[in-house]
């Protein structure tokens, strides 16, 4: 072993730092509302995020009524279709998977596994979610609006989404959609400099970058990423109400609507979609990095053994990062591009499959031979795993020229983007509030409605989305309420999607178990004591459960090695917590 | 989209070079005992509104290169007309830059601790500052009065969105700096407090004053120009 410990003790950095002095709350408004805790600023960011997240997943069960009956549902209109396709979209990316893992966990595990107080920039901290909440009320209120929301898709693309053909259009929803994106954007970029800065600047002693859980590298990571590519999104937001409010032509080329030469000429849709897809590849990633941080030590926590190629992890994790930047354009294979074009942007697709792929084998190599706990966590981590190879492998596909044009239009694409970045980040979602809820409220969740929610989650998923996949390959194209007459559209396709649809109102119902567990749990959930998982990180060894503003008591923890200390040959139990400085000494541990 | 790859490169590569210096090479499960995290790193003596600033102006300057990006792939098209450029704009860059020497000159103050200076720099630099939000709103005016509308041209668009979105980042910057100022007349306030103040406001205001001088430079269509030459080159 090589010994770290500095020479002289002056090396060390006082852990009573002036600054991070405890910021006490003085009423109830400033403890549960205007709170500048980011552990109080995670819950009100993961609840917010989850409670729109229910409109989206009522949304989407209208959409597969729809699918699965076809004119039974008379109040389902092609507009009505349209959007419940764009909010249910718009909302499970941004205003749901962003929000909740870069918001809800960012805030609560940042701190606690860095060894912080607080986020660097409490005041900020807490704007970011009212800001957030502005932004979601928007969006809300588009459904009030006469008119309704906007229905242009969730990639709202120009021309269409300005134009009085697509639902919200010419009225309110566009403009409230837009404005919504903008908002959200400001408060993300107050939240995501916290949580970079936090990393970069609040860790404690001892907390080198390379002793972090992979958590904290994937949560730090994708808002590096989000920091640089949410502007792009917000160019595009910019430039479209511009053209929609005040008639530029940014986007717009010349148009004829209903006979009637519009004012609009010239502009350039490419234009938005390259704006757009800048954003939105990395997005992807936004989602799927804290997801692979997260996961991963969910599953060596719970198979008790150390992560395979821990170095391996943290640079895959970055390079992912960086080469999600340059491969936006495979979201565009059918905008006519030049074929020059679409051969690199193919290539850089499939490269950022390698180091993807080193993340899936250091997980499977973590579980090999380990001793795995098939807990709650574990089992949904599992599931992850799985789905995402599933959903990745027709990445590849898809990835390929040749392959997309013919598929791009299809049901397979939709099937592909939800196990790849529905399903799996969804997984993962679940497997760490399985794991973190006991230090949250000090209670375990509920085991056996875990696992009702876990088997029907998981089965139904698949339910869903595998025959989804054989139903885009016979040619069911995507974006239509209804198809009618055509000679794909045969007896058992039109029975596969009816039991698409059965499968989706059931896996939406076993959510309502999850929140009854939520719930539940709260008040009569078994006592969880500091540490149920028997885990390492230093969230689990604050002197509290649930640990007050300040975290730490009155000294801040000294960390003395990695996050992955599991099954230490030699070692009084099969974990030992980061500050625990054995072999030299015992800790003291909480109680 | 090149601009902004370019600018993407430029962080990335920080990013790596920090990242490299953080000891992204290291063994972490063979080590144990104390690391300071906070000596051995690079930004260690950096106070933390400094790194902060730094994250927020890497957030500024994709946003702006991703409008230059915006910028270059529209002036393609047909209907492209750029409007004259507005004399006026001279005399803005000019005070702009005479702002971001009068907070050169606070800097300079602030670390020798002469408050009067200090105040009297950051106070010109805070009038030399709306002087040039004044000159941009005349500018603007007088493309109007010309017939040059935001909806005539998508030049004349992206003129005013490009000063518009640089105007609000100066406006939001002169709430620091009047923060600041305040803080200069407050004699509780400490030197070592002030100085970074004034430092993270002079940062601030180089970088804004390096971005106008990019979206000058686009505006005045020099970059056309210049981008053209290049691709005769390269062809």
């Amino acid at each position: 072993m090589v010994d770290a410990t500095p020479r002289m003790e002056r090396d060390i950095p006082p852990a009573e730092v002036p600054e991070l002095e405890l910021y006490h709350p003085k009423s109830w408004w400033t403890t549960y509302v205007f709170s500048q805790d980011a552990k109080v600023i995670a819950i009100q960011y993961s609840g917010t995020a989850v409670a729109i997240g229910l409109v989206a997943l009522v949304l989407s069960w209208l959409m597969r009524l729809q699918l699965g009956f076809p004119g039974t549902f008379s109040f389902i209109t092609p507009e009505a279709y349209y959007q419940f396709i764009t909010m249910h979209g718009m909302i499970m990316v941004i205003y749901l998977l962003t929000a909740l893992f870069l918001g809800g966990f960012g805030n609560y595990l940042i701190p606690l596994m860095v060894g912080a107080r607080d986020m660097v920039f409490p005041y900020v901290n807490m704007l970011s979610f009212w800001v957030y909440l502005l932004a979601v009320l928007v969006l809300v209120a588009s459904f009030f609006v006469p008119g309704g929301p906007t229905g242009a898709g969730w990639t709202l693309y120009p021309p269409q989404a300005i134009l009085g053909g697509t639902p919200g259009g010419q009225s309110w929803g566009i403009i409230l959609m837009l404005v919504s994106l903008i908002l959200f954007i400001i408060g993300f970029t107050m939240g995501g400099l916290n949580y970079a800065v936090t990393v970069i600047q609040g860790r404690t002693r001892g907390m080198t970058l390379m002793r972090m859980p992979l958590t904290v590298w994937g949560i730090f990571t994708a808002t590096v990423m989000a920091l640089l590519a949410f502007p792009a999104l917000f160019v595009a937001c910019v430039m479209m109400l511009f053209d929609r409010v005040l008639g530029t032509s940014f986007f717009m080329p010349a148009l004829v609507e209903m006979g009637e030469q519009l004012s609009y000429g010239g502009g350039s849709p490419i234009l938005f979609q390259h704006l757009f897809w800048f954003f939105g590849h990395p997005e992807v990633y936004i989602v799927a990095l804290p997801a692979f941080g997260i996961v991963s030590d969910l599953i060596s926590t719970h198979a008790r053994k150390n992560i395979f190629g821990y170095r391996m992890m943290v640079w895959a994790i970055v390079i992912i990062g960086a080469l999600s930047f340059i491969v936006w354009a495979h979201h565009m294979y059918v905008s006519g591009m030049h074929p020059w074009f679409g051969f690199f942007f193919a290539t850089t697709t499939l490269i950022i499959a390698v180091p993807t792929a080193i993340k899936v084998y250091n997980w499977v190599l973590t579980l090999w031979r380990g001793d795995i706990h098939l807990t709650l966590p574990m089992l949904f981590a599992l599931a992850f795993i799985v789905t995402f190879v599933n959903g990745g492998l027709t990445g590849l596909f898809l990835g390929n020229v040749v392959v997309d044009v013919p598929l791009s239009d299809t049901m397979f694409v939709v099937a592909h983007f939800h196990m790849v970045m529905g399903v799996a980040p969804i997984m993962v979602i679940f497997g760490a509030i399985y794991h973190w809820y006991p230090k949250i409220t000090g209670r375990m969740l509920e085991d056996w409605m875990g696992k009702f929610h876990f088997w029907v989650t998981f089965v139904g998923a698949y339910a869903i989305f595998f025959p989804m996949h054989y139903v885009g390959l016979v040619g069911v194209p995507r974006r239509y309420p209804e198809i009618g007459e055509a000679a794909f559209m045969t007896a058992p396709v039109g029975n596969l999607n009816a039991f698409i649809s059965v499968a989706a109102l059931v896996v939406g119902f076993a959510q309502m178990v999850f929140l009854f567990n939520l719930v539940w749990s709260l008040r009569f959930g078994k006592e969880a004591g500091p540490n149920p998982w028997r885990a390492t990180s230093l969230e689990w060894q604050t002197p509290i459960t649930p640990p007050p503003h300040g975290n730490w008591g009155d000294e801040r923890p000294v960390v003395y090695r990695w996050a992955y200390d599991y099954s230490v040959p030699g070692a009084p139990e099969d974990f030992i917590p980061q500050n625990d400085p054995w072999p030299e000494k015992a800790a003291a541990r909480p109680a | 989209m090149s601009v902004v790859l370019v600018f993407l490169a430029v962080v990335i590569g920080f990013s790596f070079w920090w990242l490299f210096h953080q000891k992204v090479m290291e063994k972490p499960w063979l080590e144990h005992g104390v690391r300071t995290a906070l000596p051995e790193t690079d930004v260690s003596g950096m106070p933390t509104a400094k790194v902060a600033l730094a994250v927020f102006l890497a957030v500024v300057g994709s946003l702006f290169a991703l409008f230059a990006s915006a910028y270059f792939m529209r002036m393609d098209y047909a209907d492209w007309q750029a409007p004259p450029l507005p004399r006026i704009l001279w005399v803005n860059t000019a005070i702009l830059i005479l702002a971001s020497v009068a907070l050169s000159c606070a800097v300079r103050a602030a670390r020798e601790r002469r408050r009067e200076i200090t105040r009297l720099a950051l106070v010109t630099a805070a009038l030399a500052t709306f002087v040039f939000l004044a000159g941009q709103v005349t500018a603007w005016r007088e493309l109007a009065a010309g017939g040059h509308y935001l909806d005539v041209n998508p030049a004349n668009g992206f003129f005013y969105l490009m000063t518009g979105v640089h105007g609000l980042h100066i406006l939001g910057g002169l709430v620091a700096l009047g923060r600041t100022i305040v803080k200069a007349w407050d004699d509780g306030v400490a030197a070592e407090q002030l100085r970074l103040g004034v430092e993270l406001c002079a940062a601030y205001w180089h970088f804004l004053l390096l971005v106008w001088l990019g979206v000058f430079v686009l505006l005045a269509g020099w970059a056309g120009d210049l981008l053209a030459l290049c691709r005769q080159i390269l062809t």
